[in-house]
Parts: C-alpha cells; structure tokens; sequence
C-alpha cells in the first residue's frame, strides 16, 4: 500500500461538553477518492476544517503530507483546494477576477494564473461568463467556480464540503462529471456528503459518521454487501396499518425496518419475497422492489434515515 | 518555471509569526483595487464632500457672523481655524469607511475572509491588508482636502504640507482600531451603536470652537478620544509646532494602530481557526 497522503489517529474536537469528532482513526492514499458519509452534524465538517488547517484538534495525531496542521498551517493549506458548503466567491469582482485574486493569495505569479485562467474556465464551463460578476451566476454555476477557483494552485488534495447541497438534479450531474475529470487525472478527494447517490457515484472509500464517531469503513460495494442484503422490498400498507404487519412478515424476510410510511424487507431476491407475501394472502396498498443502496447500510448501523 | 504554491509557502516557514503571516498583505490591498475599479464612485465622492461641505457653510457662513479667531499663533480666520479639525476628521470618515461596514460585510455576510484565510494567507496578512486599504481612503481624502484648503488661501506656511502626512497617521489610527471593533460586532444593530458613539465626538471635539468653552473635567474627557488627538496632531503639524505635546499626539495614535492590529489578528485567529 502506497504510504497514506492524511493519516489520522484518535482525532477528537470537541466545543465546550460538546464532542463533535470522538477519537476517528482514518488514512487517505493518494489518488484516492474518500468520503465521510452522514446526517448532518456527524462531525464531517468539523473534520474537514481540522484538515483544511482552520480549525485545531482537541487531542490525537493528524498528518497531511507527513506535516502536522497545527504547526504547518500555511503550508498545508499550500497544498489544498477547497470547496466549502456555503459558497465564498467574492460577489464584487467577475468570474475570471475571482480565480485570479485566488491564485494571488497563494502569492502564485500574474502571468501563471493568467496562464492558467482559460484552462480553468472551460473545465468549469464558465468561458461566456468569465465577464460576469458571480452575483448574476446560478448555483450550479458558482460551484463550479468555487472548484475551478481551488483548483488555481494546483491542489494535490481537493476538499469539497456537501458538492451539490441545494443543487438541482442537472447541475448535479453536470457537477459530478467534472470531479470524475479530476478524480481520472489523479486529484485526492475528500468529500463530505448525506446524499448516498453521490457517495456511491464519486467515492472509492468512505467512513460512515454519526455523532462523531465512525460506524463503518468501506467501499460502497463493500459497506452494502456486509451490512445489507442485496435486494430490499418496500411495501406500504397505510400508516395505522403498517404495525400491525409488521410481526406477521417479520420471519419472512432476513431483516426488516419499519419506517413511518413504509415497511423495509431485506432479501436476496426481492421479487421471490413478495411472491412469498402473496400466498399467505398478503396485499400491501404498493410495493417496489430495488437494489440495496448506502441508505440501508445507514439504517442499519445507526437506525435512522440518513435524510431526515 | 513559477513557484508552486507549496514552494511559496515555504518559504517564510520557520519565520517569526509564519502561522499568522505570510507576507502577503499586499495581494489584500490588490483585490480592493479590483473591487474599486469597477465599484461606485458616488460613494467615494460623497465621503470626501461631507467635509468640504463644513468647511465651506461653517467656516464662511458662520465665519462671517464670527470674524477672526485669536489662536496661540495669532489672529486667524475662522474658516483657518476649523480646516485642520475637518481634516481630521475627513480622514478618520475615509478610514472607518472601509474598516467598519465594508469589513463587516466581508467578515459577515459575503465570507470573503473565509475563503481568504482558507489559501496559505494568515490573519495579519488580512488585518494588514484592510487596514492599509482603509488607510489609503483617509489618506486620499486628506491630501484632497488639504489640496482644496490650499486653493482656499487656507495654508499660509510651508508646515501645511505636514497635514497629509499626520492625517495618515490618524487615518491609520482610525482604520486600525475600527477594524478591531468591528471584527468582535455580531448584527447591524451593534454596528449602529458604534456609529452613535462618532457624531458627538465629531462635534465636541473643538473642531468648532476652541476646548476652553467646556469646563476642566469635560476637556479631561474630550482630550482622552481619538478624535480630539487627531485634531491637535494635524493643527501642531501644520503650524510646525515640534513639541512633546506633538509626540504625546503621534505616540497616542501608535498605540492605537498597536493594540487595534494585535486585536483584530487575534480576533480573526479565533473566528477563522477555531
């Protein structure tokens, strides 16, 4: 195994009697594509900011690139891009101004940002607005901005903190592409995200938090072929209904979770399941059966929907 | 071949204060001249004139019903007696411009110094960057006013030309200690309460009339605001008065830029490095 580019040990910050990360162990191999996947206030972002050098541990090790954050703050951030949750371009000044005053920050040269800015601009899609002030931008837009902006120094690392939070589904996709490039030309990702779609699309690992604390460590593949079945049948049978169900079908299936609008099944084959039901004379009002996803592995470990 | 960023960052390692600087307050100033060229001048243009606009209703209205005033220097008229006030106070309103609502708005609402403070730049660099930008403001609209006392016939020796470099002083001053206030302010209504505190300094501050109206305890209290320093360093200045009450005036105001730049540093520090 290549030696890992973030290494962390016991990694612990807490606020006052609140603890928002509880002793998380991870490593991070170069090229790598991690994720922290979980509800909000799990302690991804906090974990995040302790990487990115603007927020100092509690307690534990932390080395990224072999430096400590907490001693070579500027140096680490030398080495990252970053992408925060809430959008931070600067609103007074045009698209193509935003990365060239970024790059300046870094103390790079005028004339290799220069360089640089219509690389950026096409891979963000943003060669017609490079006049624009980022105000006049949509979502989708200014996203891809902020990430064509961290990437100006040349980032071995990109963190994106919740991509594509508040994003419709097409600026989505357009988004996800984009940091496939990336991830195909051999940048580090670190994502934080509560939506397992993205998780499943965009990670080759990731760590599972809740309440500051590490439930589990994968793949996606992996997380859902150890902590679900394959196949999940959901079936409604009305809401007051659903109860009393639940004991009649529960030695059908290998697992079963109920939720307050439905019922969860977890099987192999989830069509052979329902067919089961059926014979006993069992209709459920509507039932849909798919594929285990990163949502199940969640209600799993912590009993709760990822997305509340 | 172009350093990296990481070779730039290396650089100043092992530095005194390279967690909290990276000697790049400069690439601040740069990004406020962007945002200025393409900002709105009417804004610029109304600060410099509220100033000018005393001089010339007061200094020549109310100057007409009050004749000469009798100064230490001698006879002078009144509109010569309230220029050097107006001037400090010009540039205390060009530098609390910038170092008051302009940073609350960065600090507070477009995140500007988020996305700053997340590249390899420290929070001195942004403290010393702003401050000089809000400096520049107070100086510019020091030596624009000082241009226009000149025209008036307001300057009568030499020493006039002083006044810029002591309004930089108090600019400085100003910018400095108003950005330390402004980075703990947490709403637009703390903000206004600030803002309360300046119109009665700028009008008791003997900008006006001389201090001797008000009784010795009320000097003791106006002689201990900023405003009231400023008005005696750039009036000393420029009537070429080197004395310790001179240098009682510019220590005053470097204590002030001090404890200003080491609060705002610290402040930034904890809101950005928590």
């Amino acid at each position: 195994m290549t030696k890992s580019l973030i290494h962390a040990r016991g990694l612990t910050k807490t606020y006052g009697d609140f603890v928002a990360v509880d002793g998380i162990d991870f490593d991070v191999a170069k090229g790598e594509s991690f994720g922290f996947l979980g509800p909000n206030g799990a302690g991804k972002s906090t974990t995040m900011r302790i990487i990115g050098a603007t927020s100092v541990r509690t307690s534990g090790t932390l080395t990224i690139l072999g430096k400590d954050p907490e001693v070579n703050g500027p140096q680490i951030r030398a080495h990252l891009g970053v992408v925060p949750q809430q959008d931070n371009l600067d609103v007074e000044l045009t698209v193509s101004e935003n990365i060239f005053i970024y790059g300046r920050y870094f103390g790079l040269s005028s004339s290799f940002i220069n360089k640089k800015i219509p690389e950026l601009l096409e891979f963000a899609q943003l060669e017609e607005k490079k006049d624009t002030k980022v105000q006049a931008l949509s979502g989708g837009m200014k996203r891809r901005l902020t990430i064509a902006r961290s990437l100006v120094s040349e980032p071995d690392i990109l963190m994106l903190d919740e991509p594509t939070t508040g994003l419709d589904p097409q600026a989505r996709h357009i988004l996800w592409d984009r940091l496939f490039r990336l991830k195909e030309q051999g940048v580090t990702l670190l994502i934080t995200t509560h939506y397992m779609d993205e998780a499943e699309q965009l990670c080759d690992r990731l760590i599972v938090m809740d309440k500051g604390k590490i439930m589990a460590e994968n793949s996606p593949a992996q997380l859902i072929k150890d902590y679900s079945t394959k196949e999940v049948l959901e079936v409604r049978f009305g809401s007051d209904k659903n109860h009393e169900m639940v004991e009649i079908l529960r030695p059908l299936a290998e697992r079963i979770e109920v939720l307050p609008d439905r019922i969860l099944l977890y099987a192999e084959d989830g069509e052979h399941l329902l067919e089961q039901i059926a014979a006993k004379g069992i209709h459920p009002n509507t039932s849909l059966v798919r594929r285990s996803s990163l949502e199940d592995v969640f209600l799993r470990l912590t009993g709760r929907s990822l997305v509340e | 071949m172009s350093s990296t960023a990481v070779e730039l960052s290396e650089r100043r390692l092992g530095q005194f204060g390279d967690k909290y600087f990276a000697g790049r307050p400069q690439q601040v100033l740069l990004r406020n001249w962007i945002s200025f060229k393409s900002s709105a001048w009417i804004a610029v243009v109304s600060g410099f004139l509220e100033p000018v606009l005393y001089l010339l209703s007061f200094g020549y209205g109310v100057g007409a019903l009050v004749g000469n005033i009798s100064t230490t220097t001698g006879q002078v008229s009144y509109a010569a007696f309230i220029a050097p006030g107006l001037l400090a106070s010009s540039a205390m309103n060009g530098a609390l411009l910038d170092s008051t609502w302009n940073v609350f708005f960065k600090l507070n609402e477009s995140r500007l110094y988020n996305a700053m403070l997340a590249t390899s730049l420290g929070p001195l660099d942004v403290a010393l960057g702003e401050i000089a930008w809000a400096l520049m403001r107070g100086g510019a609209y020091a030596t624009a006013f000082t241009i226009i006392m000149s025209a008036l016939g307001l300057i009568t020796t030499w020493w006039g030309i002083l006044a810029i470099p002591a309004a930089i002083i108090v600019a400085f001053g100003f910018a400095s200690f108003g950005m330390a206030i402004t980075s703990y302010m947490k709403s637009h209504h703390q903000m206004n309460f600030f803002y309360i505190f300046l119109l009665p300094m700028f009008l008791f501050s003997g900008a006006f009339y001389p201090l001797t109206v008000f009784p010795g305890w009320g000097q003791a209290i106006i002689k201990a605001l900023p405003l009231r320093q400023g008005i005696e360093l750039v009036t000393r200045a420029m009537a070429g008065e080197f004395s310790v009450h001179l240098l009682v005036n510019v220590t005053y105001f470097l204590v002030m830029i001090c404890v200003g730049l080491f609060f705002t540093t610290k402040r930034l520090n904890a809101l950005f490095m928590k």
